[in-house]
């Protein structure tokens, strides 16, 4: 069978995912970085090289009990958003997890406001990780494509029944074009046979009733366990689809991935995009003589407790790299991964804790450099550190600059 | 042109089956669910609400439901964005094989009055620009009722709310006035939309009859006298919802492609034979008459009906 291979932005990545998985009904509102998505299934639609309903909704808050209750009714459902977008949203993404719907939202991160900018941290999907939605995270162009064919198998599997949200990173990926290898779409039907289910839907031979009152604590308690337990399965579903989907297209992707983690003595944790650059600098460290290796969450729900814990098993010491800030606390996944090590017999002797990349910001060279550096010295001593934010003595200069500049203008000098 | 029924000219006409059946929790004397009970009987059965959070949200609850038909809860900003997702989605299994057209369904947004003129308005008013083929059903009680009668947009000037109560400041109590919910849809541009009544029955159905001839958003303004919210006896809830409309207070009407028909000219009796009956206006006759406040809702009831007799 045929694999085409093209350069292709995220964006388009994410239309071209949802188009393999031929979905039925995409209802759509406008995000930045998330535009072109919809914009190219938008045409898709029109030209029928999708057979699916495209709507434009009305806000994002609309779009997503939309795509829910679409889902509800039988139909296979894509949409996508960002950022700001994700948080209007964020009532319906706990409403719709409960109606245990299998749709894809593919969000672009984008950091939220106050104040607002266009590029990319992780505030705004790592606030939905307890909504019920499964997390996965991409690296590059490809991973989007292959990661929504995965989301949607695993979503659908009768062991789970769960939503699935792809995340890939604003202009790093949104915008960035990419080889990217499309799978025949007779092979995609191998791997993700026609969306048929039993267990949903609204139709007049058999009346329904989703998401009604429960009036008592032990029956929430119930289906949110359920909740629970549903996404707990998919560690083992999303490993079954990942077998299945790297006999069919040659591609492998874990719940975790090691990279060169064989014999490294101190562990880099990263995310998403900007785990390239990790890479790239693990790579100079390695020529270096260091013994350093990263590991990239891909899937952060369910939470790979066992996967990261066997990765980090003997080692010295482990930094983790949050793009994201939680005010008052730090790294959001610095404590979950901390949590997962804690009863740990052969835990790192030391857990560091950097945050950077917020809002896009770039990660040099040196300050790869200086986390490596500080992390060895922490797992010498024995300590860990941190939260440490990164930020360079020049950039602090130059918003001082910047800072100068507004005041002035201000008093009219 | 005077309004004449076509279908309910009189009560044996109105279908004997239920599809909203006794059981459910919700108060006593619920005006609304007389109404519910009453639309049913021509929607039938292939129906599926999608509820927005209100008193009626009680109606299915865990493992019960009253109703022979689907039900969806979203949330009470979006109902009607759930009925898109619905309607959408039936469309779509229909025009694909893979759901026999016998299976479709009517998709009705059951809501508030505090979801329908507050919360939920964006989402409606993305739904009646789209063209959405559903029914808005909504229940009006004047007040956020399922939380503990707080003041809503639909609550009328001099009412007594959890929120708005009769102070030294307002001793009138409410003194915003309902919002005008019917203008804001009309203006929209819908095809049809009624205000209906329980203690009007042939009036309701003859109105659920019509609207099936029309695809696109229709709207339902279904009037809920509520005991608990505006305190008097259950046993009063006909008499109140009857008076309503005698009063002037509540004009039963229809808009056709916007063309507003009356469907019943009331003689208008003064608007204190609807006011004396309810607790929540208490306040306006006792201890001290306020005649300002009674006053001021009775020019509004006259400067509305002569706007319409012209």
């Amino acid at each position: 069978m045929n694999q085409t291979n093209q350069m292709m932005t995220g964006n388009l990545a994410a239309a071209w995912g949802a188009r393999l998985a031929d979905v039925d009904y995409v209802p759509a509102f406008p995000i930045t970085p998330q535009t072109e998505i919809v914009e190219t299934l938008s045409k898709w639609c029109g030209t029928g090289a999708l057979n699916a309903r495209f709507v434009t909704m009305d806000s994002e808050h609309s779009m997503m009990t939309a795509a829910g209750a679409a889902a509800a009714t039988g139909a296979r459902v894509f949409t996508a958003t960002s950022s700001q977008g994700l948080l209007h949203a964020f009532e319906v993404l706990y409403t719709v997890a409960g109606w245990r719907v299998p749709l894809v939202l593919v969000n672009v991160s984008r950091a939220l406001a106050s104040p607002i900018t266009l590029e990319p941290d992780h505030n705004d999907v790592l606030a939905a990780r307890d909504s019920g939605f499964l997390q996965i995270h991409a690296e590059t162009c490809q991973e989007i494509v292959d990661s929504i064919l995965m989301a949607y198998r695993i979503a659908e599997d009768p062991r789970v029944c769960l939503p699935v949200m792809v995340n890939l990173d604003g202009f790093y990926l949104s915008f960035t074009r990419e080889p990217v290898i499309l799978p025949d779409p007779r092979m995609v039907q191998a791997f993700l046979p026609a969306y048929r289910p039993t267990h949903l839907g609204f139709k007049a031979s058999s009346p329904r009733a989703l998401g009604t009152a429960v009036l008592g604590g032990a029956t929430y308690s119930y289906f949110r366990h359920q909740n629970h337990l549903a996404s707990m399965n998919a560690l083992l579903v999303h490993e079954e689809a990942a077998v299945d989907f790297e006999r069919l297209c040659g591609r492998r992707y874990d719940l975790v991935e090691g990279y060169r983690l064989d014999d490294a003595e101190d562990v880099l944790i990263m995310t998403n995009a900007f785990a390239s650059k990790g890479k790239a600098a693990v790579d100079v460290a390695r020529a270096e003589g260091k013994r350093v290796g990263l590991l990239r969450l891909r899937v952060i729900r369910p939470w790979p407790a066992d996967a990261i814990r066997h990765a980090l098993q003997g080692r010295r010491a482990v930094a983790v790299l949050d793009q994201n800030l939680s005010p008052g606390q730090g790294g959001i996944l610095f404590q979950e991964i901390a949590a997962s090590l804690y009863h740990e017999a052969l835990r790192p002797r030391a857990l560091c804790s950097f945050i950077g990349g917020l809002g896009g910001k770039n990660l040099s060279e040196g300050e790869f450099r200086a986390i490596f550096e500080q992390t060895a010295e922490a797992g010498v001593r024995g300590k860990g550190i941190g939260p440490v934010l990164l930020y360079t003595e020049m950039e602090y200069r130059e918003m001082e600059q910047l800072q100068y500049l507004a005041h002035d203008l201000k008093t009219g000098k | 042109m005077a309004w004449e029924p076509h279908m309910f000219k009189e009560l044996h006409q109105i279908p004997r089956e239920e599809h909203v059946f006794p059981g459910t929790p919700l108060c006593a004397g619920c005006g609304g669910l007389e109404s519910l009970r009453l639309a049913s009987k021509v929607l039938g059965s292939h129906v599926v609400y999608v509820n927005a959070a209100g008193c009626f949200t009680n109606l299915a609850a865990f493992p019960f439901t009253p109703l022979d038909a689907s039900w969806l809860y979203t949330t009470m900003g979006s109902a009607p964005a759930g009925a898109q997702g619905v309607r959408d989605a039936l469309d779509v299994l229909i025009a694909k094989g893979r759901l026999p057209k016998e299976e479709d369904l009517k998709v009705v947004v059951l809501g508030g009055d505090g979801s329908t003129y507050d919360m939920a308005l964006s989402s409606t008013s993305g739904a009646i620009t789209r063209k959405l083929d559903f029914y808005y059903f909504c229940y009006d009680n004047e007040a956020y009722g399922n939380t503990g009668v707080q003041l809503s947009p639909a609550t009328p000037y001099g009412a007594r709310t959890s929120t708005s109560p009769c102070g030294v400041q307002h001793p009138a109590g409410t003194t915003q006035e309902k919002k005008d919910i019917f203008e804001i849809w009309r203006a929209h541009k819908p095809p049809y939309m009624a205000t209906v009544s329980p203690r009007f029955p042939l009036d309701l159905e003859e109105k659920f009859a019509r609207a099936e001839e029309y695809r696109g958003p229709k709207l339902f303004l279904a009037f809920a006298a509520c005991p608990t919210g505006w305190l008097f006896d259950p046993a009063y809830t006909p008499d109140v919802a009857r008076l309503a409309v005698e009063c002037g207070l509540w004009p039963l009407k229809e808009a056709i492609n916007g063309t507003v028909t009356h469907t019943y000219i009331p003689k208008r009796k003064p608007v204190e034979e609807y006011l004396k009956l309810q607790g929540r206006f208490r306040h306006l006759f006792e201890p001290t008459r306020q005649d300002e406040a009674i006053r001021h809702i009775q020019a509004r009831v006259d400067d509305y009906w002569k706007q319409v007799n012209g």
